[in-house]
């Protein structure tokens, strides 16, 4: 396999004036089998999955849960029935916040520990739950290259403590989080660890088992699946003791006029009709970066985020965010230029065709404990090449003189 | 005009020398301003004698944009009446929601009517109008004076 094989399979790619598709942890692009996998469900397996008595509604379910299966054996989940799908990882984090109440007691003099670096959706619905339940919401800070100390864990993480929330890898330093000593710590007091694997599972092998975490939620349009489908993992016993937060049909066992009893897990949790063809394009996904082999898009990755950073450093006022160990960014490299705002060299890239993010990227928690309002980050993924790094690095290091200084 | 070009000939003056940023003593009115996706923040202040803004100034940050645009506004209202002023007001975004593209009627905005190519820039937008937002409130608001 190499990078030029690795692209083809993409469309963006394949035009003659593809764009420098640099903003990879907002979304991937999609491979054609991807795609294609979409249309085959609803082409030639599509009817309601879960309730019809017909061959063809059996097929329908039958491809809904075989990728369920896929997803389980993607990330080590031992049971496929620990997949809960969802349209992507806010919505499995609200649902666990929505949920966990009546699974774990929260309550006044309790604490919620998450890590500053947190997106929105990481750290709002956990906002509510410490505002509902009375307990405190706790902070573990970084050092300024990202990094969370033993000392951190040790100290936020109590007998107080009754569920941790972090995210695997950081949208904005694109560091790995110390997840493993997380969750020891958390468990070491019987809390519950959520880990928001967003900006993970498209880059690293995830073993949701050997990590031991109770919960995972990741979104399937940032490992090049389609959007609207998503997400979470979690251990049987939690899932069984967790109350489903959205109601109504294909989630039910039995229903008078004034009581329901639930459908077992997963489907207690997916009320509705359910987004079997999204399914199948994130089972697709799934073998398609298994086929692809997280080696090859390791090193691909980090070859290019070393030369990026290595070309980015020489650049006139710029200051990059993060580890100075390209292998500690995921893709992931945020930055600032000195007097410009993100957003002017957000749209100066844009002139040339380059894609990045400006902004706050849903952390602005973050932004404030880096003491900055916002900033510009590239993200790459192994489909990307040298020659866009070269363009790119070319384009910014024109931005100061474009602004006047 | 391309974006490079609009903040080469215009932007980038107002954005690093700016005639109008500064502290005001005692204004009439200080309103604040935010987009709070983007992060521009302002503080407009100003002045008002017999219905006539005698002085305006801002204060705040964010991208060359917003920060440019204010002060072009300043620039263009200042002198003129609350009336006058808000019918400026409308021109301009008249102009950046692509309604209004006549050179001819734009030309009472001076340096502001070169924000034109913004109405063809959907992610600068808000920050083109925030000061033009911020004063419209400012002036829409029942002060003496
Ligand atoms: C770390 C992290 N968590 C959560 C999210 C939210 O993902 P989604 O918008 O797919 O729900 C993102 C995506 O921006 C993210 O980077």
């Amino acid at each position: 396999m190499n990078t030029m094989d690795f692209r083809k399979d993409f469309a963006l790619f394949r035009s003659s004036n593809a764009p420098v598709y640099f903003d990879n942890s907002a979304t991937t692009q999609r491979p054609d089998c991807v795609i294609e996998a979409v249309a085959d469900f609803y082409r030639n397996s599509n009817a309601n999955p879960l309730r019809g008595l017909y061959d063809l509604a059996l097929k329908a379910t039958e491809k809904y849960e075989d990728a369920r299966k896929t997803v389980a054996s993607f990330i080590g989940a031992k049971n496929p029935s620990q997949i809960v799908f969802t349209r992507n990882t806010t919505e499995s984090l609200n649902l666990v916040s929505e949920s966990i109440s009546s699974a774990v007691k929260i309550g006044e003099g309790d604490d919620i520990v998450v890590t500053v670096s947190e997106h929105h959706s990481n750290l709002l619905p956990w906002q509510r739950l410490a505002k509902r339940t009375g307990a405190k919401l706790v902070f573990m800070e970084p050092d300024m290259t990202g990094l969370i100390s033993d000392e951190e864990i040790r100290s936020k993480i109590t007998e107080r403590t009754k569920l941790v929330a972090a995210a695997h890898v950081s949208n904005v330093w694109g560091r790995v989080n110390p997840i493993e000593k997380i969750i020891k710590r958390a468990h070491s007091f019987g809390a519950v660890a959520v880990i928001d694997g967003a900006q993970a599972v498209a880059h690293m092998k995830v073993d949701v088992s050997s990590l031991d975490c109770d919960l995972y939620a990741f979104s399937g349009h940032k490992m090049l699946a389609p959007m609207g489908i998503g997400v979470l993992y979690g251990k049987a016993e939690l899932l069984e003791r967790m109350e489903p937060f959205m109601l109504g049909g294909e989630m039910i066992e039995y229903v008078t006029r004034e009581d329901a009893t639930y459908a077992e897990v997963p489907h207690k949790f997916e009320a509705g009709t359910v987004n079997a063809g999204g399914a199948a394009g994130l089972a697709r996904a799934c073998a398609y970066i298994s086929d692809t082999g997280f080696d090859f898009i390791r090193t691909q990755e980090t070859e290019l985020t070393s030369y990026l950073i290595g070309k980015m450093n020489s650049i006139r006022g710029i200051e990059l965010y993060g580890s100075k160990d390209p292998d500690e960014h995921n893709g992931i490299i945020s930055f600032n230029i000195k007097d410009c705002h993100p957003h002017d060299v957000a749209s100066i890239l844009n002139e040339d065709g380059i894609c990045v993010r400006a902004g706050h990227h849903c952390a602005q928690p973050l932004m404030q404990f880096m003491g900055i309002g916002s900033c510009v980050r590239a993200s790459v993924y192994a489909y990307n090449t040298l020659e866009e790094a070269d363009r790119f690095v070319k384009c910014l290091k024109n931005v100061r003189k474009v602004l006047g200084y | 005009m391309e974006l490079k070009d609009l903040y080469r000939e215009i932007v980038n003056d107002h954005n690093i020398n700016p005639v109008h940023k500064y502290e005001m003593d005692m204004p009439d009115i200080v309103l604040r301003g935010v987009n709070p996706s983007c992060g521009d923040d302002i503080n407009l202040m100003v002045k008002i004698k017999d219905g006539i803004i005698t002085e305006a100034s801002y204060m705040g940050c964010g991208c060359a944009i917003s920060q440019a645009s204010v002060d072009m506004m300043l620039d263009n209202v200042t002198g003129l009446t609350k009336e006058e002023a808000l019918a400026r007001a409308d021109i301009f975004l008249g102009m950046i929601e692509g309604k209004i593209i006549d050179d001819k009627e734009l030309e009472v905005l001076d340096d502001a009517m070169y924000l034109k190519e913004i109405s063809h820039m959907p992610a600068r937008v808000k920050c083109a109008v925030l000061g033009w937002r911020t004063l419209k409130k400012i002036l829409s608001e029942d002060i003496p004076g």
